[in-house]
């Protein structure tokens, strides 16, 4: 007795976040089945295998349906075939656009491309996220990332318009974007600590603060790009370590602020000048392309883990930072205040958010 | 020219990409209407096009407007070679022609292909301007409204119930002509669509036609079918009741006084002037009152396929002796009212003059208004094997009409031999193999209050009244109809439980709904027989024969199985019976559906008893009793789940022990071509006790076994095949309507008979727990409505389609509640509280105050006299109703106050929404003919939607399954945008009448015929106190409704 045919359709979509979840998380449908049988949700019901089976696949495909749907989340809102209550749409949504932290993390700063996709099963096997949720999630980058690449107006705001995202969901989308488009260095060893949020968090900042945007918000890929013209404006900088006389005033300025308040004290007067030409070089080469690419890396090799092997913690650091900081615009000669603060503003808050194990 | 139609065409969305090298389209837009077509201009690549079309206007016949449908199609044009259809748009434009319902046509539809489905959205305004055609002899019936709900449609009062209209067409399926062969299956698909969309429209017109020479104005309880029957053509046939319709002239009459509300201008109706009083004789066809009409014998009129049929015993007697349809209510004295007697038989003459006119005293009504149906006699049924022929002149389809005049003849003799003049919950239906067709129709005899049959019957509470039967309502429909003397088969008669006065029946079959006023004990239950016989593979007449063998042992035993199981369940009467038989090449199916209740008015069941054939036997006994222990243990777990809990019944009085033997059925029914076996057969168990099952052979054992295997639904789950649950009065206002669809492939080829019953038990059962378990995030819920329809697609296959709703109710129910529930329902509608309150008026004035008092759960008041008492009660039942009113306004804002969280998330959803303007305003869909919770105001237009789909690319769409559950979404996607487009918001009485599967899949591919139809209405939450339907309004009501299971 073969069952050739079994369908249930709702008028209203019918739908368990549970079995969502699931097919979102790539199982077969058989898969689902035990796992929903052993979750043991089914026991008072005294449902057996095949009702289960039989609902599994019922929701499977009307998931599969609105997969297309979900591709451009817009058109489920005015789209005829299912009727979807507007919450459940919101749901549906967020939870397709969802991602693994442990898989993002992998392909963070990676061209979005075929090559990238082939690597999904090696990525999938490391990760344990099982290969066609990570395609899916990649499809998802690399479909929102299409979208808003030639749209104006602000990153975050255009990808919760088009893809009707969560404000938290949307950032970290905009965070993904900015990555893949910088071709941001994450994958090496040094930043394997580094986690998504982490990073995520830094794309913030910089997308506040140094892309186009920040001065100009009508420009195509204004969020995307950094401002070219404020990169050329941190080579400015360089006086800061190439001027003796700037360098001590700096140092003696930034150590009378800080005697006495931390038991690192000595480790900071001795490195000073060497964290500050690490920072300040990081600041100078940024026009370059491929220096850009190696911030991440650059942020960590010159700055954090000098300051680790010193074992400074981080309230240490935030004392540092913040009068390392400030005590440049008590120097006279010091002329660029304004590229000097929109630079270590953004520097500070991402070496805060990274200094930890 | 009496009609001008006016289309314009605003806007596609979401088109498909016609064009891969630009993946954009260049779509235009024609539009057509009979012969005229109109073309928008191109607009070129986009798949958001905005046509903004003129209007196109067609000027046209009525005949013509009620005939055709608007016909659009969206193309993309292509310079080089033929454009390429990307998919159309029917669009049925009758709701614009009666002045009540819609009056603009404006909205987003789907664009349908065949072959792909869906295809984009298109947004068009459709407007009807029509000049009013005084001309006698048109053949137009503009005006004339169709509902599908099978009763009074709400806000409205029946003046006049004129009764049965029936007619049929027929027409060459386009699949099956020469011309099939060489065009498209899209093109054959598209020509079949057309054509049975325009002969519905012309069935419609045609029925519409009789109504106005009968004075009608609308058809309730309107059932369209179609019969595929292949190479012999394509019949679309329909049945209704005729009406005069009143609108009630406030919607919100709810607190209007009883004796206000029936406004009396049915009178002024152009319609009915003069003609009413003589309206037999307008009849079309012959049998007008002086011709006695020719009774069963049919031998000679019905062209016999096979052997020609004799009339059954019983039935050429009574053709003999009393054709004019009396009751033969002078035999039997005993059995009347002792003091109503003599008015009683006058009542009846004047009834059955009234009906007597009729050539079919035929209601497909299933409720009625409190007060209409006077009592009930029995299901009535009456089945026929056909060959199927060619039909050679489709102007005249006299060979169809014939096979279901000679079946409605029949039910009308059996209702006449069971003392009735009328039927009700009449229903037909077919089923068709190959060239084998079984025609069945089947409903209640009954008798009926006369004073809705005749002019003035608007005037309650005049002289009529005086003639009123003096049954209560609670248990009057109980009381036997027929002779005690006389009776038309052996049962066993006791005195009403309730009123003491009249005999009541042990058991009662109905194909109704429970009347809203019987009183009942405890919940209904949905109850199933099913079986499953196999069939040598035949032709011709020996095939046709040995099918119509089969069909009475089938009856019989499906009628045993549903008698077993309501006993099991310890409930005493069946509503809602529907008994199916399909016919497949080598078996027949049989399912017969009902709802079980226990009416306080009959006798309590007794229990089952097993004996063994074989006494002394220690293991068969041991057997036995553990098999008894099992059914009685049973009987006791339903009646805590069903709460059946009779009132304490004073025994001695009725003096029926248990178990009293010889409990008898009102199944009556026959079969036209089998008919000597029929007289001989007796469905009431002949001379063994009913409640014993003889254990005698292996067969019986499993039986027993199966009778056993029915499992209760889980907990905070019930089910009912009915309008209503019968004991749950307390609904909320969540509900889902859902289609499932299962196939069964045979593996086995050699089945018996008892392990394909135990298959297709099986999948029955199957079906309903996996309803439960997909449902059970509504728990406490309800599956209202579940219709099941077998069918045998193929050899070995087995295909079940189920249609309900699962309705969510508070469980905290008090015990109390059933007295109050006369008047719950009448809070949703005037009608039904006025006519309450009207009954008990009457009842309290006339006669017997104690039985009456009884059983509406009013303490007895013996000491006041009648006047006041009339008024206390009025006042008490207007107290209640105001308490119940407030205490449901609360629940539901309640409700709403609970999720404010979904509601404020949609909202910002909404506003967040950049694209497209508008979201999709929510469309309810629901089996019933009322939606918890809220109130309809309008009735917009009836939907009768007709659809093919068809895929040379099985696999690729998910098998069957996947490409069937996207075209049922489909189906309902399309209902929706029509029900929106007619500026409804919900669709009442929806049915899903055909699902025909045919499927190959070694050549990958399947199609798929789905009639779905319903009525769209405009509703409003009982809390809102306006009444209009505008838009803004009803999105908001319907954004906070529950959606159902997750």
């Amino acid at each position: 007795m073969a069952v050739e045919l079994d369908v249930f359709v709702g008028n209203t979509i019918i739908m368990s976040e549970e079995v969502y979840q699931l097919w979102l998380d790539g199982y077969t449908v058989n898969d689902a089945v035990k796992v929903r049988m052993e979750g043991g949700v089914l026991d008072e019901f005294d449902a057996k295998a095949d009702v289960v089976l039989s609902d599994t696949m019922d929701q499977y495909r009307t998931f599969q349906m609105c997969e297309r749907l979900l591709h451009s989340p817009t058109k489920l809102a005015n789209q005829l075939l299912f009727q979807i209550p507007p919450h459940r749409q919101a749901t549906l949504i967020e939870r397709y656009y969802a991602f693994d932290d442990v898989f993002v993390r992998e392909v963070l700063g990676k061209k979005l491309s075929k090559g990238t996709k082939k690597d999904l099963d090696d990525i999938s096997a490391k990760t344990g996220v099982m290969l066609k949720s990570c395609r899916r999630q990649f499809d998802n980058f690399k479909r929102v990332f299409k979208v808003v690449e030639e749209l104006k107006g602000p990153l975050v705001e255009n990808i919760r318009q088009h893809f009707l995202l969560s404000d938290k969901l949307a950032r970290d989308y905009a965070a993904i974007v900015f990555f893949a488009n910088n071709r941001f260095e994450t994958g090496k060893r040094k930043l394997q600590y580094l986690t998504f949020q982490d990073l995520a968090f830094c794309a913030g900042q910089l997308i506040n603060n140094w892309t186009v945007g920040a001065v100009d918000n009508m420009v195509e890929d204004m969020d995307v790009d950094l401002d070219k013209e404020f990169l050329q404006e941190l080579k400015e900088l360089k006086v800061l370590i190439t001027d003796k006389d700037l360098l001590d005033q700096h140092k003696s300025l930034v150590c009378t602020a800080l005697r006495g308040k931390t038991k690192a004290f000595n480790e900071m007067e001795a490195n000073f000048k060497n964290l500050s030409r690490g920072l300040v070089n990081i600041a100078t080469k940024l026009t370059n392309t491929k220096d850009v690419r190696d911030f991440f890396i650059d942020l960590v090799e010159k700055f954090i883990e000098p300051c680790r092997s010193d074992h400074w913690t981080a309230a240490d650091m935030k004392l540092y930072l913040t009068h390392y900081t400030n005590s440049a615009h008590i120097l006279d000669t010091f002329k660029h205040q304004v590229v000097w603060d929109r630079y270590m503003g953004v520097i500070k808050s991402c070496i805060f958010k990274m200094y930890h194990d | 020219m009496p009609g001008k139609l006016k289309a314009k065409i605003v806007a596609g969305r979401h088109l498909p990409v016609m064009d891969r090298a630009s993946d954009l389209t260049d779509a235009f837009v024609e539009v057509k209407f009979g012969n005229t077509t109109f073309k928008t201009d191109v607009y070129p690549k986009s798949l958001n096009p905005q046509w903004n079309s003129e209007w196109f206007k067609f000027e046209v016949d009525d005949e013509d407007l009620q005939d055709e449908p608007l016909q659009i199609t969206v193309l993309d044009h292509d310079t080089y070679s033929a454009n390429d259809a990307i998919g159309k748009v029917y669009i049925d434009i009758d709701p614009l022609l009666y002045s009540e319902a819609a009056s603009v046509i404006s909205g987003w539809f789907p664009i349908y292909d065949t072959i792909h489905g869906i295809r984009g959205e298109i947004n068009v305004l459709v407007k009807v301007e029509l000049f009013n055609d005084l001309n006698r002899f048109r053949q137009s019936s503009c005006g004339v409204k169709f509902f599908c709900t099978t009763s009074i449609p709400k806000g409205y009062r029946a003046a006049i119930v004129h009764g049965f209209v029936e007619e049929l067409v027929v027409n060459e399926d386009p699949e099956y002509q020469w011309i099939d062969r060489i065009r498209t299956p899209r093109a054959s698909n598209e020509a079949r669509q057309r054509l049975i969309f325009l002969m519905s429209g012309e069935l419609q017109r045609k029925i519409g036609l009789k109504v106005l020479e009968m004075g009608g104005n609308a058809v309730v309880g309107y059932l369209q079918c179609f019969d595929l029957e292949g190479e012999s053509g394509l019949v679309v046939r329909a049945i209704g009741t005729a009406c005069t319709l009143e609108k009630l002239s406030s919607g919100s009459g709810t607190h209007t006084h009883p004796n206000t509300a029936p406004a009396s201008n049915a009178c002024n109706s152009p319609s009915k002037d003069g003609k009413e009083p003589v309206f037999g004789e307008d009849l079309p066809s012959s049998s007008g009152p002086s011709t006695p009409f020719r009774a069963l014998p049919t031998s000679s009129s019905s062209p016999p396929p096979f052997s020609p049929s004799k009339p059954c015993s019983r039935q050429s007697s009574s053709s003999d002796t009393d054709l004019s349809l009396t009751p033969k209510t002078g035999m039997g004295s005993g059995s009347m009212g002792k003091d109503a007697g003599p008015l009683k038989t006058l009542l009846r003459q004047q009834t059955q003059t009234a009906l007597e006119q009729r050539e079919f005293p035929f209601f497909t009504l299933t409720s009625f208004p409190s007060g209409f149906l006077l009592h009930v006699g029995g299901v009535v049924s009456a089945r026929s094997v056909k060959l199927l022929d060619r039909i050679h002149n489709p102007d005249e389809p006299e060979t169809r009409d014939a096979w279901w005049e000679e079946i409605r003849q029949e039910i009308k003799s059996h209702a006449k031999a069971l003392g009735c003049h009328a039927v009700v919950g009449y229903s037909e239906s077919t089923s068709i193999c190959e060239e084998v067709c079984i025609l069945s129709a089947s409903g209640t005899a009954a008798i009926l209050n006369p004073r809705y049959m005749r002019e003035g019957c608007l005037d309650l509470g005049g002289s009529d009244q005086r003639f009123e039967d003096p049954s209560p309502s609670s248990c009057g429909f109980c009381h036997i109809p027929y002779d005690e003397l006389n009776m038309p088969f052996p049962a066993q008669l006791t005195y009403c439980f309730h009123c003491r006065r009249q005999k009541v029946p042990d058991v009662l079959f109905t194909t109704i709904d429970l009347p809203s006023d019987a009183a009942i004990a405890g919940k209904g239950c949905f109850i199933q027989a099913r079986l499953c016989r196999l069939k040598k593979k035949g032709q011709g007449e020996a095939n046709a024969t040995a099918i119509s063998n089969q069909l009475p042992f089938m009856e019989y035993e499906l009628h045993t199985q549903l008698m077993n199981k309501l006993k099991l369940r310890s409930m005493n009467a069946l509503f809602g019976l529907s008994i199916q038989i399909s016919v497949g090449e080598n078996m027949l199916l049989g399912l017969a559906s009902a709802t079980g209740v226990y009416l306080t008015a009959l006798p309590a069941p007794g229990g089952i008893q097993i004996a063994g054939k074989t006494p002394g036997d220690l293991n068969t006994e041991q057997h036995i009793l553990n098999i008894q222990k099992r059914i009685n243990d049973t009987i006791a777990k339903n009646k805590e789940f069903y709460e059946v809990n009779p009132p304490d019944l004073t025994e001695e009085v009725v003096g029926s022990p248990i178990p009293e033997p010889r409990l008898r059925s009102r199944l009556f029914r026959s079969h036209s071509e089998s008919s000597d076996e029929l007289s001989e057969l007796d469905l009431s168990h002949g001379k063994k006790d009913a409640f014993v099952l003889e254990v005698d052979d292996t067969d019986a054992v499993e039986d027993i076994q199966s009778l056993l295997t029915d499992a209760s639904p889980p907990k905070g789950f019930y089910s009912c095949n009915t309008e209503t649950m019968p004991g749950i009065y307390n609904w909320t206002s969540a509900l889902q309507m859902f289609t499932s669809v299962r196939v069964l492939r045979l593996s086995n080829a050699n089945l018996s008979n008892q392990a394909l019953n135990k298959v297709f038990t099986d999948l029955c059962e199957n079906l309903l727990k996996s309803f439960y378990f997909k449902l059970r995030s509504m728990i406490p819920c309800c599956l209202s409505h579940l219709v099941f329809s077998v069918a045998v697609p193929e050899e070995d296959l087995i295909q079940v389609a189920v249609t309900a709703v699962a309705m969510t109710f508070d469980k905290d129910q008090t015990q109390d509640k059933p007295a109050e529930k006369p008047i719950t329902k009448g809070c949703s509608e005037a009608e039904d509280q006025l006519q309450f309150s009207l009954e008990l008026c009457t009842d309290s004035s006339s006669i017997n105050s104690q039985s009456s008092s009884k059983n509406s759960g009013v303490p007895e008041s013996s000491h006041l006299s009648t006047r006041d008492r009339c008024s206390t009660w009025l006042e008490l039942l207007r107290l209640k109703a105001h308490t119940i009113r407030r205490g449901s306004v609360k629940t539901i804002s309640s409700l709403e106050h609970s999720s404010p969280l979904t509601d404020g998330r949609s909202r910002s959803l909404r506003s967040s929404r950049s694209f497209g303007g508008s979201s999709v305003s929510v469309v309810k869909m629901t089996p019933l003919s009322f939606l918890p919770g809220t109130r309809i105001v309008k009735y917009v237009g009836i939907i009768n939607m007709f659809f093919i789909r068809e895929t040379t690319s099985l696999r690729e769409e998910g098998g069957v399954s996947g490409f069937l559950h996207s075209f049922v979404a489909e189906v309902f996607a399309m209902v929706r945008a029509h029900v929106a487009a007619l500026g409804g918001n919900a669709v009442v009485s929806y049915s899903m009448k055909d699902c025909v599967l045919m499927e190959n899949p070694n050549k990958n591919q399947c199609q798929c015929l789905i009639n779905v139809s319903g009525d769209a209405v405009i509703y409003i939450r009982e809390t809102d106190q306006e009444v209009t339907g505008s838009t803004a309004n009803i999105r908001l009501s319907c954004t906070s409704s529950a959606d159902g299971a997750t």
